[in-house]
């Protein structure tokens, strides 16, 4: 390994300012992730790190002038890089096309071999040509997203579209409006309008699939006692019937009062888990639990004592 | 997956206020989860480049978007052409890749 002084081209002298400034400097020139696929400004930029954390701190430049350190005597801890991930299937997280993309389309084709090998060389201006996908983000609300809306969607340059958000659509789903993105030229069809829909949560529902779960407080005469109470669901609220000797974390079921049906899905369910809620302290209620003696004791927290 | 609290203590010098913004200015985007946001090792190592470029390299915030944009197409082209490479190990004969690469070889000059 060469010199760190001559690896980042200072003078033996150099101030610490001027060794930071020539390591940003190389740092901004080689940096793998920055040189994909460039061997050479991987290797540099090896060295320029590792004669940068020798002279980037005092203490270790002094003991490599006085020489009680060489300049190999450096370990490198291995680098996590960002391009191993960019370039691989993971990379289209980041893709300009939206995450969605498969990565080709017909238009890239046309691209590469009209461009890059040259198999159809056209250079006149009034050969016909896609018009563009534009990208755009909406937001939504919850029941929205979960019961389909029409929202009017303001673009940059003052035209509005009709978004309509299908049933059940997911946080992140893109919608492909047909034709609705740059214009073709001579002829040629109109890109699309690629809408990423972010789907906000809900302070009561979550989604899981095509099923809806929601924590449902009820009284304790209701847990013991059963009867009607009124569940929300994304349709609207329903009543809901709770068996006697329900117990809180009872999950109950109301079938298809979940996602509604959509894209070949059946209705999901909307799941209730009861959570009994005690409320204000109640005289009586406290009397007669210290004079209860129950006919079936139990342990509740038996099983946590229990090895698996 | 990896959650935030484990991102920030992996990547030293990484604050959470600035990873929430790079958040909000869709620059890194970890999936959302119920339990907040969940990572996946490409958010965290965008995430650490990102802090390189901002504090090693002094690119301000305000260029930041610039240079996020063109590394994207930057690696959207060489994950084509490496899609387009696999394709033509696959399905273009040999002796046509020779063929190819020689007139390349001649004609790019």
């Amino acid at each position: 390994m060469a010199d760190p002084y001559t690896t980042l081209g200072v003078p033996r002298d150099a101030s610490q300012d001027a060794i930071r400034d020539a390591y940003r400097k190389l740092a901004k020139q080689h940096h793998p992730d920055l040189n994909p696929g460039n061997a050479k400004a991987e290797e540099t930029f090896k060295a320029v790190s590792a004669a940068n954390s020798i002279l980037s701190d005092p203490e270790k430049r002094g003991k490599f002038d006085r020489g009680e350190i060489d300049d190999s005597g450096q370990e490198q801890a291995p680098r996590e890089s960002y391009r191993e991930h960019a370039e691989g299937g993971p990379g289209r997280r980041y893709s300009r096309a939206g995450p969605q993309s498969g990565g080709w389309s017909d238009a890239d084709f046309g691209d590469i071999f009209n461009s890059v090998f040259g198999e159809r060389r056209q250079t006149d201006d009034d050969r016909p040509s896609h018009g563009r996908d534009e990208h755009y983000v909406l937001s939504t609300t919850f029941l929205d997203a979960v019961n389909g809306a029409t929202r009017r969607l303001t673009l940059p340059d003052g035209r509005t579209l009709e978004v309509t958000i299908p049933p059940g659509t997911l946080e992140g789903q893109i919608l492909r409006l047909r034709g609705l993105g740059g214009p073709g030229r001579n002829g040629a069809p109109a890109g699309d309008a690629l809408i990423e829909v972010h789907v906000a949560e809900h302070r009561l529902f979550h989604r899981d699939g095509q099923d809806i779960r929601l924590a449902l407080p009820v009284t304790l005469s209701e847990a013991v006692l059963g009867g009607h109470v009124e569940v929300p669901t994304p349709g609207g609220p329903v009543s809901m019937r709770v068996p006697p000797r329900a117990d809180s974390g009872t999950e109950l079921r109301l079938r298809g009062r979940g996602v509604p049906a959509h894209d070949g899905l059946a209705a999901g369910d909307l799941y209730a888990k009861l959570n009994v809620v005690l409320g204000a302290p109640d005289e009586a209620l406290e009397e007669f639990l210290r004079n209860w003696k129950p006919k079936n004791p139990i342990d509740p927290r038996r099983t946590m004592r229990e090895q698996p | 997956m990896i959650g935030i609290d484990v991102v920030i203590a992996e990547i030293s010098g990484l604050k959470r206020q600035d990873l929430e913004r790079w958040i909000s200015n869709a620059w890194v985007r970890p999936d959302k989860s119920a339990g907040g946001y969940a990572f996946r090792e490409i958010d965290v190592a965008r995430a650490r480049l990102i802090l390189e470029m901002r504090d090693e390299m002094q690119i301000s915030e305000d260029a930041l978007p610039v240079v996020l944009l063109l590394l994207d197409q930057l690696y959207d082209l060489r994950r084509q052409m490496r899609d387009l490479n696999n394709a033509f190990l696959q399905v273009v004969p040999r002796d046509v890749r020779q063929d190819l690469a020689a007139h390349l070889a001649t004609h790019t000059r």
